[in-house]
Protein backbone atom coordinates (compact mmCIF):
# COMPACT_ATOMS: atom_id res chain seq x y z
CA UNK A 1 0.00 0.00 0.00
CA UNK A 2 2.63 2.45 1.14
CA UNK A 3 4.72 1.57 -1.52
CA UNK A 4 2.08 2.03 -4.16
CA UNK A 5 1.48 5.38 -2.83
CA UNK A 6 4.85 6.35 -2.74
CA UNK A 7 5.35 5.38 -6.40
CA UNK A 8 2.27 7.18 -7.84
CA UNK A 9 3.75 10.33 -5.69
CA UNK A 10 7.14 9.71 -7.72
CA UNK A 11 5.44 9.68 -11.02
CA UNK A 12 3.49 12.38 -10.27
CA UNK A 13 6.97 14.09 -9.65
CA UNK A 14 8.51 13.15 -12.89
CA UNK A 15 5.34 14.07 -15.02
CA UNK A 16 5.28 17.68 -13.66
CA UNK A 17 8.71 17.85 -13.75
CA UNK A 18 8.64 17.05 -17.85
CA UNK A 19 6.32 19.67 -18.46
CA UNK A 20 8.58 22.14 -16.30
CA UNK A 21 12.01 20.64 -17.80
CA UNK A 22 12.28 22.31 -21.55
CA UNK A 23 11.58 26.07 -19.99
CA UNK A 24 13.48 24.86 -16.86
CA UNK A 25 16.23 24.19 -18.21
CA UNK A 26 16.76 26.85 -19.89
CA UNK A 27 16.09 29.18 -17.25
CA UNK A 28 18.51 27.29 -15.23
CA UNK A 29 21.21 28.20 -17.59
CA UNK A 30 20.39 31.52 -18.64
CA UNK A 31 18.77 33.16 -16.02
CA UNK A 32 19.31 31.46 -12.28
CA UNK A 33 22.96 30.58 -12.69
CA UNK A 34 23.96 34.02 -14.41
CA UNK A 35 22.00 35.38 -11.16
CA UNK A 36 24.46 33.56 -8.59
CA UNK A 37 27.67 34.02 -11.27
CA UNK A 38 26.90 37.77 -11.62
CA UNK A 39 27.10 38.00 -8.02
CA UNK A 40 30.17 35.84 -7.43
CA UNK A 41 31.85 37.99 -10.42
CA UNK A 42 31.03 41.27 -8.29
CA UNK A 43 33.84 40.38 -6.04
CA UNK A 44 36.32 39.28 -8.83
CA UNK A 45 38.54 42.07 -11.44
CA UNK A 46 37.78 40.25 -14.95
CA UNK A 47 38.96 41.32 -17.90
CA UNK A 48 38.36 38.20 -19.97
CA UNK A 49 41.93 37.88 -20.78
CA UNK A 50 43.81 37.04 -18.01
CA UNK A 51 42.32 34.86 -15.52
CA UNK A 52 39.80 36.30 -12.87
CA UNK A 53 41.07 38.30 -9.87
CA UNK A 54 39.69 37.78 -6.16
CA UNK A 55 38.95 41.26 -5.33
CA UNK A 56 36.98 41.01 -2.30
CA UNK A 57 34.64 44.14 -2.09
CA UNK A 58 37.41 46.16 -3.59
CA UNK A 59 34.94 46.99 -6.80
CA UNK A 60 32.02 47.62 -4.15
CA UNK A 61 35.01 50.23 -2.17
CA UNK A 62 35.84 51.58 -5.86
CA UNK A 63 32.60 52.38 -7.26
CA UNK A 64 30.81 54.09 -3.81
CA UNK A 65 34.10 55.90 -2.69
CA UNK A 66 36.67 56.09 -5.94
CA UNK A 67 34.43 56.53 -8.87
CA UNK A 68 32.86 60.23 -9.04
CA UNK A 69 30.99 59.01 -12.47
CA UNK A 70 29.03 56.55 -10.69
CA UNK A 71 27.21 58.91 -8.18
CA UNK A 72 27.01 61.21 -11.41
CA UNK A 73 25.45 58.53 -13.40
CA UNK A 74 22.69 57.65 -10.45
CA UNK A 75 22.52 61.25 -10.09
CA UNK A 76 21.44 61.44 -13.98
CA UNK A 77 19.40 58.19 -13.58
CA UNK A 78 17.68 59.80 -10.73
CA UNK A 79 16.50 62.92 -12.49
CA UNK A 80 15.25 60.62 -15.67
CA UNK A 81 13.54 59.01 -13.47
CA UNK A 82 11.83 62.25 -11.56
CA UNK A 83 10.66 64.14 -15.16
CA UNK A 84 9.74 60.84 -17.06
CA UNK A 85 7.94 58.69 -14.55
CA UNK A 86 5.02 61.51 -13.46
CA UNK A 87 5.23 62.94 -17.00
CA UNK A 88 4.21 59.37 -18.38
CA UNK A 89 1.75 58.87 -16.19
CA UNK A 90 0.11 62.08 -16.13
CA UNK A 91 0.20 62.23 -20.15
CA UNK A 92 -1.10 58.13 -19.94
CA UNK A 93 -3.75 59.27 -18.11
CA UNK A 94 -4.95 61.68 -20.19
CA UNK A 95 -4.73 60.04 -23.55
CA UNK A 96 -6.72 56.90 -21.49
CA UNK A 97 -9.75 59.77 -20.23
CA UNK A 98 -9.66 61.12 -23.72
CA UNK A 99 -9.78 57.66 -25.88
CA UNK A 100 -12.84 56.46 -23.20
CA UNK A 101 -14.94 58.89 -24.46
CA UNK A 102 -17.84 57.28 -26.79
CA UNK A 103 -16.56 59.81 -29.72
CA UNK A 104 -16.56 58.48 -33.12
CA UNK A 105 -13.17 57.97 -34.23
CA UNK A 106 -11.17 57.06 -30.43
CA UNK A 107 -10.46 54.04 -32.99
CA UNK A 108 -8.07 56.33 -34.96
CA UNK A 109 -6.99 58.47 -31.90
CA UNK A 110 -6.04 55.25 -29.74
CA UNK A 111 -4.08 53.82 -33.02
CA UNK A 112 -2.21 57.13 -33.33
CA UNK A 113 -1.09 57.42 -29.59
CA UNK A 114 -0.02 54.08 -29.47
CA UNK A 115 2.11 54.09 -32.46
CA UNK A 116 4.85 54.79 -30.91
CA UNK A 117 4.80 52.09 -28.45
CA UNK A 118 5.86 49.69 -31.71
CA UNK A 119 8.65 51.49 -33.34
CA UNK A 120 11.99 50.33 -32.16
CA UNK A 121 13.55 52.62 -30.14
CA UNK A 122 16.26 52.79 -32.22
CA UNK A 123 14.02 54.59 -34.82
CA UNK A 124 12.31 56.64 -32.35
CA UNK A 125 15.85 58.00 -31.19
CA UNK A 126 16.78 58.81 -34.67
CA UNK A 127 14.13 60.73 -35.83
CA UNK A 128 14.20 62.66 -32.74
CA UNK A 129 17.61 63.34 -33.61
CA UNK A 130 16.70 64.99 -36.46
CA UNK A 131 13.50 67.14 -34.67
CA UNK A 132 16.14 68.45 -31.80
CA UNK A 133 18.35 69.37 -34.80
CA UNK A 134 20.02 73.05 -33.55
CA UNK A 135 19.90 74.68 -36.72
CA UNK A 136 17.01 72.70 -39.17
CA UNK A 137 14.95 70.63 -36.24
CA UNK A 138 11.39 71.04 -35.96
CA UNK A 139 11.64 71.85 -32.59
CA UNK A 140 13.25 74.79 -32.55
CA UNK A 141 11.48 75.76 -35.48
CA UNK A 142 8.50 75.32 -33.95
CA UNK A 143 9.57 77.09 -30.75
CA UNK A 144 10.75 79.93 -33.04
CA UNK A 145 7.15 81.03 -33.53
CA UNK A 146 6.76 81.97 -30.03
CA UNK A 147 10.12 83.66 -30.17
CA UNK A 148 12.20 81.38 -27.93
CA UNK A 149 15.45 81.21 -29.35
CA UNK A 150 17.88 78.45 -30.79
CA UNK A 151 18.43 75.61 -28.14
CA UNK A 152 20.84 73.11 -28.52
CA UNK A 153 18.83 70.48 -26.75
CA UNK A 154 21.33 67.26 -27.65
CA UNK A 155 24.48 69.11 -26.83
CA UNK A 156 23.83 71.80 -24.00
CA UNK A 157 24.02 69.78 -20.51
CA UNK A 158 21.65 71.26 -18.91
CA UNK A 159 18.75 70.40 -21.86
CA UNK A 160 19.81 66.90 -22.73
CA UNK A 161 19.07 64.82 -19.76
CA UNK A 162 15.25 66.81 -20.14
CA UNK A 163 15.15 66.06 -24.08
CA UNK A 164 15.43 62.55 -23.68
CA UNK A 165 13.44 62.21 -21.20
CA UNK A 166 10.58 63.85 -23.54
CA UNK A 167 10.86 61.28 -25.73
CA UNK A 168 10.92 58.95 -23.70
CA UNK A 169 7.21 60.50 -22.42
CA UNK A 170 6.05 60.74 -25.94
CA UNK A 171 6.93 56.67 -27.15
CA UNK A 172 6.26 55.15 -23.67
CA UNK A 173 2.81 57.16 -22.71
CA UNK A 174 0.84 55.10 -25.02
CA UNK A 175 1.49 52.34 -23.51
CA UNK A 176 0.58 53.09 -20.28
CA UNK A 177 -2.96 54.42 -21.87
CA UNK A 178 -3.59 50.99 -23.13
CA UNK A 179 -3.53 49.77 -19.10
CA UNK A 180 -5.53 53.12 -17.99
CA UNK A 181 -8.42 51.85 -20.28
CA UNK A 182 -8.49 48.81 -19.09
CA UNK A 183 -8.65 50.64 -15.85
CA UNK A 184 -11.36 52.80 -16.80
CA UNK A 185 -13.35 50.49 -18.45
CA UNK A 186 -13.11 48.18 -14.94
CA UNK A 187 -15.03 51.27 -13.07
CA UNK A 188 -18.57 50.02 -12.49
CA UNK A 189 -21.17 52.72 -14.37
CA UNK A 190 -23.60 53.18 -11.55
CA UNK A 191 -20.95 54.76 -9.15
CA UNK A 192 -21.06 57.73 -11.73
CA UNK A 193 -25.05 57.42 -11.55
CA UNK A 194 -24.62 58.00 -8.07
CA UNK A 195 -22.63 60.88 -8.41
CA UNK A 196 -25.12 62.43 -10.84
CA UNK A 197 -27.88 61.99 -8.84
CA UNK A 198 -26.00 63.98 -6.17
CA UNK A 199 -25.31 66.89 -8.35
CA UNK A 200 -21.75 66.24 -9.32
CA UNK A 201 -19.87 68.13 -11.92
CA UNK A 202 -17.51 66.36 -14.30
CA UNK A 203 -15.07 67.71 -12.06
CA UNK A 204 -16.43 65.99 -9.25
CA UNK A 205 -17.17 63.01 -10.81
CA UNK A 206 -13.40 62.80 -11.81
CA UNK A 207 -11.79 63.36 -8.39
CA UNK A 208 -14.49 61.14 -6.02
CA UNK A 209 -14.81 58.41 -8.33
CA UNK A 210 -12.44 58.15 -11.68
CA UNK A 211 -8.80 58.89 -9.84
CA UNK A 212 -9.89 56.56 -6.50
CA UNK A 213 -10.41 53.60 -8.52
CA UNK A 214 -7.72 54.10 -10.99
CA UNK A 215 -5.49 54.00 -7.85
CA UNK A 216 -4.94 50.32 -8.07
CA UNK A 217 -3.83 50.84 -11.91
CA UNK A 218 -1.56 53.73 -10.87
CA UNK A 219 -0.07 51.52 -8.60
CA UNK A 220 0.87 49.12 -11.12
CA UNK A 221 1.71 51.77 -13.63
CA UNK A 222 4.06 53.43 -11.26
CA UNK A 223 5.84 50.05 -10.46
CA UNK A 224 6.45 49.20 -13.92
CA UNK A 225 7.61 52.31 -14.92
CA UNK A 226 9.82 53.31 -12.24
CA UNK A 227 11.74 49.90 -12.70
CA UNK A 228 11.51 50.59 -16.43
CA UNK A 229 12.87 53.82 -16.00
CA UNK A 230 16.07 52.87 -13.93
CA UNK A 231 16.91 50.77 -16.94
CA UNK A 232 17.21 53.18 -19.68
CA UNK A 233 19.74 52.41 -22.34
CA UNK A 234 18.61 52.53 -25.91
CA UNK A 235 17.40 56.18 -25.80
CA UNK A 236 20.64 57.47 -24.49
CA UNK A 237 23.25 55.52 -26.24
CA UNK A 238 21.53 56.25 -29.48
CA UNK A 239 20.80 60.42 -28.77
CA UNK A 240 23.49 61.29 -27.38
CA UNK A 241 25.64 57.81 -26.07
CA UNK A 242 25.73 59.71 -22.62
CA UNK A 243 26.70 62.91 -23.57
CA UNK A 244 27.67 65.76 -23.23
CA UNK A 245 30.59 65.60 -20.67
CA UNK A 246 28.41 62.80 -18.69
CA UNK A 247 25.17 64.94 -18.73
CA UNK A 248 23.06 61.75 -20.00
CA UNK A 249 24.77 58.74 -18.91
CA UNK A 250 23.12 56.50 -16.74
CA UNK A 251 23.47 53.76 -14.31
CA UNK A 252 22.63 51.25 -17.56
CA UNK A 253 24.18 52.62 -19.99
CA UNK A 254 27.69 53.01 -17.85
CA UNK A 255 27.22 49.46 -16.73
CA UNK A 256 27.45 48.52 -20.58
CA UNK A 257 30.73 50.92 -21.02
CA UNK A 258 32.61 49.01 -18.43
CA UNK A 259 31.32 45.91 -19.30
CA UNK A 260 32.05 46.09 -23.24
CA UNK A 261 33.76 48.74 -23.39
CA UNK A 262 36.32 48.83 -20.80
CA UNK A 263 35.92 44.97 -20.20
CA UNK A 264 35.76 45.07 -16.27
CA UNK A 265 33.29 42.44 -15.80
CA UNK A 266 33.39 42.55 -12.41
CA UNK A 267 33.07 46.15 -11.58
CA UNK A 268 30.23 46.02 -13.75
CA UNK A 269 29.39 43.11 -12.34
CA UNK A 270 28.90 45.12 -8.69
CA UNK A 271 27.32 48.01 -10.37
CA UNK A 272 24.78 45.97 -11.74
CA UNK A 273 23.49 44.28 -8.32
CA UNK A 274 23.56 47.94 -6.83
CA UNK A 275 21.03 48.43 -9.33
CA UNK A 276 19.41 45.54 -8.75
CA UNK A 277 19.14 46.48 -4.71
CA UNK A 278 18.10 50.16 -5.71
CA UNK A 279 14.90 48.74 -7.80
CA UNK A 280 14.10 46.14 -5.07
CA UNK A 281 14.34 48.53 -2.53
CA UNK A 282 12.02 50.91 -4.37
CA UNK A 283 9.73 48.50 -5.24
CA UNK A 284 9.70 47.06 -2.05
CA UNK A 285 8.82 50.55 -0.81
CA UNK A 286 5.68 51.23 -3.08
CA UNK A 287 4.40 47.73 -1.94
CA UNK A 288 4.48 49.27 1.73
CA UNK A 289 3.79 53.19 1.10
CA UNK A 290 0.49 51.34 -1.66
CA UNK A 291 -1.76 51.12 1.85
CA UNK A 292 -1.43 54.43 1.90
CA UNK A 293 -3.37 55.67 -1.19
CA UNK A 294 -4.56 52.52 -3.14
CA UNK A 295 -8.00 52.14 -3.19
CA UNK A 296 -8.90 48.10 -3.57
CA UNK A 297 -12.84 48.65 -4.64
CA UNK A 298 -14.88 45.64 -3.73
CA UNK B 1 -34.42 77.43 -23.55
CA UNK B 2 -32.50 74.99 -20.84
CA UNK B 3 -32.62 72.12 -23.31
CA UNK B 4 -31.38 73.78 -25.98
CA UNK B 5 -28.52 75.10 -23.52
CA UNK B 6 -27.67 71.86 -22.85
CA UNK B 7 -27.27 70.97 -26.35
CA UNK B 8 -24.92 73.28 -27.26
CA UNK B 9 -22.89 72.63 -24.16
CA UNK B 10 -22.97 69.18 -24.80
CA UNK B 11 -21.84 70.43 -28.54
CA UNK B 12 -18.97 72.44 -27.12
CA UNK B 13 -17.75 69.71 -24.87
CA UNK B 14 -17.39 67.67 -27.55
CA UNK B 15 -15.71 69.70 -30.12
CA UNK B 16 -13.15 70.80 -27.28
CA UNK B 17 -12.41 67.56 -26.56
CA UNK B 18 -11.50 66.52 -30.42
CA UNK B 19 -9.74 69.38 -30.20
CA UNK B 20 -7.77 68.53 -27.35
CA UNK B 21 -7.42 64.68 -29.09
CA UNK B 22 -6.10 66.55 -32.44
CA UNK B 23 -3.67 68.74 -31.03
CA UNK B 24 -2.98 65.22 -28.58
CA UNK B 25 -2.45 63.66 -31.89
CA UNK B 26 -0.83 66.31 -33.71
CA UNK B 27 2.34 65.76 -30.87
CA UNK B 28 2.18 61.86 -31.75
CA UNK B 29 2.15 61.60 -34.54
CA UNK B 30 4.56 64.43 -36.36
CA UNK B 31 8.04 62.61 -35.86
CA UNK B 32 6.63 59.92 -37.93
CA UNK B 33 5.32 62.44 -40.56
CA UNK B 34 8.40 64.61 -40.33
CA UNK B 35 10.29 61.43 -41.23
CA UNK B 36 8.50 60.25 -43.86
CA UNK B 37 8.79 63.66 -45.12
CA UNK B 38 12.09 63.99 -45.07
CA UNK B 39 12.90 60.97 -46.25
CA UNK B 40 11.63 62.03 -49.61
CA UNK B 41 13.78 65.45 -49.59
CA UNK B 42 16.96 66.01 -51.49
CA UNK B 43 20.09 66.48 -49.06
CA UNK B 44 19.85 70.45 -49.82
CA UNK B 45 16.02 70.76 -49.12
CA UNK B 46 16.77 69.06 -45.51
CA UNK B 47 19.15 72.21 -44.75
CA UNK B 48 16.27 74.91 -45.16
CA UNK B 49 15.04 76.93 -42.80
CA UNK B 50 12.02 77.03 -41.90
CA UNK B 51 11.62 73.49 -43.12
CA UNK B 52 9.54 72.62 -45.55
CA UNK B 53 6.94 69.77 -45.22
CA UNK B 54 6.44 68.83 -48.93
CA UNK B 55 9.64 67.82 -50.83
CA UNK B 56 9.69 69.00 -54.56
CA UNK B 57 10.25 66.53 -56.29
CA UNK B 58 10.16 63.57 -54.09
CA UNK B 59 12.73 62.12 -54.19
CA UNK B 60 11.75 58.16 -54.36
CA UNK B 61 15.43 57.54 -55.15
CA UNK B 62 16.76 57.68 -51.42
CA UNK B 63 14.68 54.74 -50.81
CA UNK B 64 16.52 53.00 -53.00
CA UNK B 65 20.11 54.38 -52.15
CA UNK B 66 19.45 53.51 -48.58
CA UNK B 67 18.74 49.44 -49.73
CA UNK B 68 21.76 49.61 -51.68
CA UNK B 69 23.75 51.43 -49.06
CA UNK B 70 22.74 49.02 -46.13
CA UNK B 71 21.59 45.07 -46.59
CA UNK B 72 18.09 46.24 -45.01
CA UNK B 73 16.70 42.85 -47.06
CA UNK B 74 19.64 40.62 -44.70
CA UNK B 75 18.31 42.67 -41.52
CA UNK B 76 14.66 42.26 -42.41
CA UNK B 77 15.14 38.34 -42.59
CA UNK B 78 17.46 38.13 -39.76
CA UNK B 79 14.85 40.13 -37.40
CA UNK B 80 11.44 38.04 -39.19
CA UNK B 81 13.54 34.69 -38.28
CA UNK B 82 15.07 35.64 -34.70
CA UNK B 83 11.33 37.25 -34.07
CA UNK B 84 9.84 34.60 -35.06
CA UNK B 85 11.59 31.30 -33.48
CA UNK B 86 12.00 33.40 -30.40
CA UNK B 87 8.02 33.67 -30.15
CA UNK B 88 6.94 30.34 -30.81
CA UNK B 89 9.98 29.34 -28.32
CA UNK B 90 8.54 30.61 -25.68
CA UNK B 91 5.26 30.22 -26.42
CA UNK B 92 5.81 26.43 -26.09
CA UNK B 93 8.18 26.15 -23.42
CA UNK B 94 6.35 28.85 -21.10
CA UNK B 95 2.92 26.87 -21.85
CA UNK B 96 4.73 24.04 -20.57
CA UNK B 97 5.63 24.98 -17.66
CA UNK B 98 2.78 27.00 -16.85
CA UNK B 99 0.71 24.00 -17.25
CA UNK B 100 2.89 21.93 -14.94
CA UNK B 101 2.49 24.97 -12.55
CA UNK B 102 -1.32 25.50 -12.50
CA UNK B 103 -2.53 22.00 -13.46
CA UNK B 104 -0.30 19.66 -12.13
CA UNK B 105 0.24 18.70 -8.05
CA UNK B 106 3.60 17.14 -7.49
CA UNK B 107 6.29 18.18 -4.41
CA UNK B 108 8.51 20.87 -4.81
CA UNK B 109 6.05 22.56 -7.45
CA UNK B 110 5.53 25.71 -5.23
CA UNK B 111 9.29 26.14 -4.18
CA UNK B 112 9.95 25.65 -8.41
CA UNK B 113 7.86 28.21 -8.55
CA UNK B 114 8.96 30.61 -5.92
CA UNK B 115 12.38 30.39 -7.80
CA UNK B 116 10.80 31.64 -11.03
CA UNK B 117 9.12 34.73 -9.49
CA UNK B 118 12.23 35.63 -7.48
CA UNK B 119 14.07 35.85 -10.70
CA UNK B 120 11.70 38.40 -11.86
CA UNK B 121 12.75 41.58 -10.59
CA UNK B 122 16.16 41.01 -11.11
CA UNK B 123 17.15 43.79 -14.18
CA UNK B 124 18.52 42.08 -16.89
CA UNK B 125 21.95 44.05 -16.45
CA UNK B 126 22.78 41.49 -13.88
CA UNK B 127 22.10 38.64 -16.21
CA UNK B 128 23.20 39.85 -19.18
CA UNK B 129 27.20 39.93 -18.78
CA UNK B 130 27.22 36.08 -17.29
CA UNK B 131 24.77 35.63 -20.25
CA UNK B 132 27.56 37.36 -22.48
CA UNK B 133 30.21 35.12 -21.10
CA UNK B 134 28.43 32.25 -21.69
CA UNK B 135 27.69 33.06 -25.30
CA UNK B 136 31.50 33.23 -25.88
CA UNK B 137 32.27 30.22 -23.70
CA UNK B 138 29.89 28.26 -26.21
CA UNK B 139 31.64 30.46 -29.27
CA UNK B 140 27.88 31.81 -30.38
CA UNK B 141 28.94 35.60 -30.75
CA UNK B 142 27.54 36.15 -34.00
CA UNK B 143 25.23 33.53 -34.16
CA UNK B 144 21.64 32.85 -34.50
CA UNK B 145 21.64 30.91 -31.33
CA UNK B 146 23.27 33.34 -29.10
CA UNK B 147 20.03 36.10 -30.68
CA UNK B 148 17.48 33.11 -29.84
CA UNK B 149 17.89 30.54 -27.25
CA UNK B 150 18.84 32.57 -24.12
CA UNK B 151 15.62 34.26 -25.48
CA UNK B 152 13.23 31.43 -25.51
CA UNK B 153 13.02 30.81 -21.75
CA UNK B 154 10.70 33.34 -19.60
CA UNK B 155 9.62 33.84 -16.09
CA UNK B 156 7.62 36.54 -17.03
CA UNK B 157 5.65 34.59 -19.48
CA UNK B 158 5.35 31.40 -17.27
CA UNK B 159 4.24 33.81 -14.42
CA UNK B 160 1.44 35.01 -16.88
CA UNK B 161 -0.01 31.84 -18.62
CA UNK B 162 0.57 30.47 -14.78
CA UNK B 163 -1.99 32.93 -13.50
CA UNK B 164 -4.77 32.69 -16.83
CA UNK B 165 -4.53 28.21 -16.28
CA UNK B 166 -5.47 28.61 -12.92
CA UNK B 167 -8.49 30.28 -14.06
CA UNK B 168 -9.75 27.19 -15.96
CA UNK B 169 -11.78 25.04 -14.11
CA UNK B 170 -10.57 22.18 -13.19
CA UNK B 171 -13.42 19.65 -13.89
CA UNK B 172 -12.36 20.04 -17.29
CA UNK B 173 -9.15 18.33 -16.67
CA UNK B 174 -10.63 15.73 -14.47
CA UNK B 175 -13.18 14.79 -17.62
CA UNK B 176 -10.39 14.38 -20.13
CA UNK B 177 -8.81 12.34 -17.69
CA UNK B 178 -11.52 9.98 -17.53
CA UNK B 179 -11.85 9.59 -20.91
CA UNK B 180 -8.58 8.43 -21.17
CA UNK B 181 -6.51 11.19 -21.97
CA UNK B 182 -2.65 11.55 -20.80
CA UNK B 183 -1.44 14.85 -19.23
CA UNK B 184 0.00 15.42 -22.64
CA UNK B 185 -3.33 15.28 -23.79
CA UNK B 186 -5.13 17.55 -21.69
CA UNK B 187 -2.25 19.86 -21.96
CA UNK B 188 -2.71 19.91 -25.86
CA UNK B 189 -6.61 19.11 -26.24
CA UNK B 190 -7.85 20.96 -23.18
CA UNK B 191 -5.85 23.53 -21.72
CA UNK B 192 -4.32 25.27 -25.17
CA UNK B 193 -7.13 26.22 -27.08
CA UNK B 194 -8.96 27.32 -23.83
CA UNK B 195 -5.56 29.62 -22.88
CA UNK B 196 -5.32 31.44 -26.78
CA UNK B 197 -6.42 34.65 -25.62
CA UNK B 198 -3.34 34.69 -22.60
CA UNK B 199 -1.48 33.36 -25.55
CA UNK B 200 -2.33 35.82 -28.16
CA UNK B 201 -1.02 38.46 -25.41
CA UNK B 202 1.90 36.79 -24.35
CA UNK B 203 2.55 36.52 -28.45
CA UNK B 204 2.33 40.09 -28.91
CA UNK B 205 4.45 40.80 -26.27
CA UNK B 206 7.36 39.00 -27.01
CA UNK B 207 6.87 39.92 -30.69
CA UNK B 208 7.12 43.52 -29.93
CA UNK B 209 10.19 42.50 -27.40
CA UNK B 210 12.09 40.55 -29.99
CA UNK B 211 11.56 42.40 -32.68
CA UNK B 212 12.74 45.86 -31.06
CA UNK B 213 15.16 44.50 -28.72
CA UNK B 214 18.48 46.50 -28.71
CA UNK B 215 20.71 45.82 -26.13
CA UNK B 216 21.33 41.65 -26.36
CA UNK B 217 21.84 41.65 -30.34
CA UNK B 218 23.99 44.72 -29.83
CA UNK B 219 26.44 42.82 -27.21
CA UNK B 220 26.24 39.52 -29.06
CA UNK B 221 26.68 40.77 -32.82
CA UNK B 222 29.13 42.54 -34.33
CA UNK B 223 29.35 41.05 -38.12
CA UNK B 224 26.91 43.04 -40.38
CA UNK B 225 25.49 39.83 -41.57
CA UNK B 226 24.06 38.30 -38.17
CA UNK B 227 22.53 42.41 -37.43
CA UNK B 228 18.32 42.86 -36.95
CA UNK B 229 16.84 45.56 -38.10
CA UNK B 230 17.26 47.83 -34.87
CA UNK B 231 20.61 47.37 -34.86
CA UNK B 232 21.32 47.59 -38.82
CA UNK B 233 19.47 51.20 -38.66
CA UNK B 234 22.10 51.67 -35.91
CA UNK B 235 25.18 50.99 -37.71
CA UNK B 236 23.68 52.91 -40.62
CA UNK B 237 23.49 55.27 -38.56
CA UNK B 238 27.20 55.53 -37.64
CA UNK B 239 28.04 56.06 -41.44
CA UNK B 240 25.34 58.25 -43.09
CA UNK B 241 24.50 60.27 -40.06
CA UNK B 242 24.81 63.84 -41.60
CA UNK B 243 23.03 62.60 -44.83
CA UNK B 244 19.28 63.04 -43.05
CA UNK B 245 17.21 62.14 -45.87
CA UNK B 246 19.08 58.91 -46.40
CA UNK B 247 18.74 58.02 -42.99
CA UNK B 248 15.04 58.85 -42.38
CA UNK B 249 14.71 56.58 -45.86
CA UNK B 250 16.63 53.85 -44.08
CA UNK B 251 14.42 54.70 -40.78
CA UNK B 252 11.11 54.53 -42.43
CA UNK B 253 12.14 51.06 -44.22
CA UNK B 254 13.00 49.36 -40.54
CA UNK B 255 9.81 50.63 -39.23
CA UNK B 256 7.78 49.83 -41.87
CA UNK B 257 7.38 46.39 -41.33
CA UNK B 258 5.83 46.37 -38.09
CA UNK B 259 4.21 49.37 -38.47
CA UNK B 260 2.27 47.37 -41.13
CA UNK B 261 1.69 44.84 -38.81
CA UNK B 262 0.21 47.11 -36.33
CA UNK B 263 -2.44 48.16 -38.75
CA UNK B 264 -3.66 44.99 -39.70
CA UNK B 265 -3.90 43.56 -35.70
CA UNK B 266 -4.53 47.38 -33.91
CA UNK B 267 -6.97 45.10 -31.60
CA UNK B 268 -4.16 42.18 -30.92
CA UNK B 269 -1.67 44.78 -29.92
CA UNK B 270 -3.78 47.24 -27.68
CA UNK B 271 -5.87 44.50 -26.00
CA UNK B 272 -3.03 42.08 -25.84
CA UNK B 273 -1.45 44.97 -23.28
CA UNK B 274 -4.96 45.90 -21.93
CA UNK B 275 -4.97 42.21 -20.43
CA UNK B 276 -1.67 41.67 -19.29
CA UNK B 277 -1.36 44.52 -17.11
CA UNK B 278 -4.43 43.50 -14.87
CA UNK B 279 -4.36 39.81 -15.03
CA UNK B 280 -0.04 40.21 -13.88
Amino acid sequence: MEKQRRARERKKVLVGLAFLLPNFIGFLIFTLLPVISSLALSFFGWDLINPPQFAGFSNFAELFRNDPLFWKVMGNTALYTVMTVPGTLVMALILALLVNQKLRGRIVYRFIYFLPVVTSSVAVALVWNWMYNPDFGLVNSFLSLFGIPQVNWLTDPNTAMFAISLVSIWSGAGYNMVLYLAGLQDIPQQLYEACELDGAGAFQKFFSVTLPLLTPTTFFVLVMSLIGSFQVFDLVYMMTGGGPNNATRTIVSYIYDNAFRFFKMGYASAMAWVLFVIIFLLTLLQFRMQKRWVEYYE
Amino acid sequence: MARRNAAWKRLLAKILLYLVMTILAVCMGVPFLWMLSTSLKTPGETFVYPPVWIPHPPQWSNYADAWQKANFGHYFFNSVFITVTTVAGQLLTSSLAAFSFARLHYKGRDALFLAYLGTMMIPGQVVMIPNFILMRYFGWVNTYQALIVPAIFTAYGTFMLRQFMLSIPTELDEAATIDGCNKLQVYWNVILPLSKAALATLGVFSFIGAWNNFQWPLIVTNDPSMFTLPIGLSSFNSEHASNYSLMMAGTVICVSPILALYCAAQNYFVEGIALSGIKG
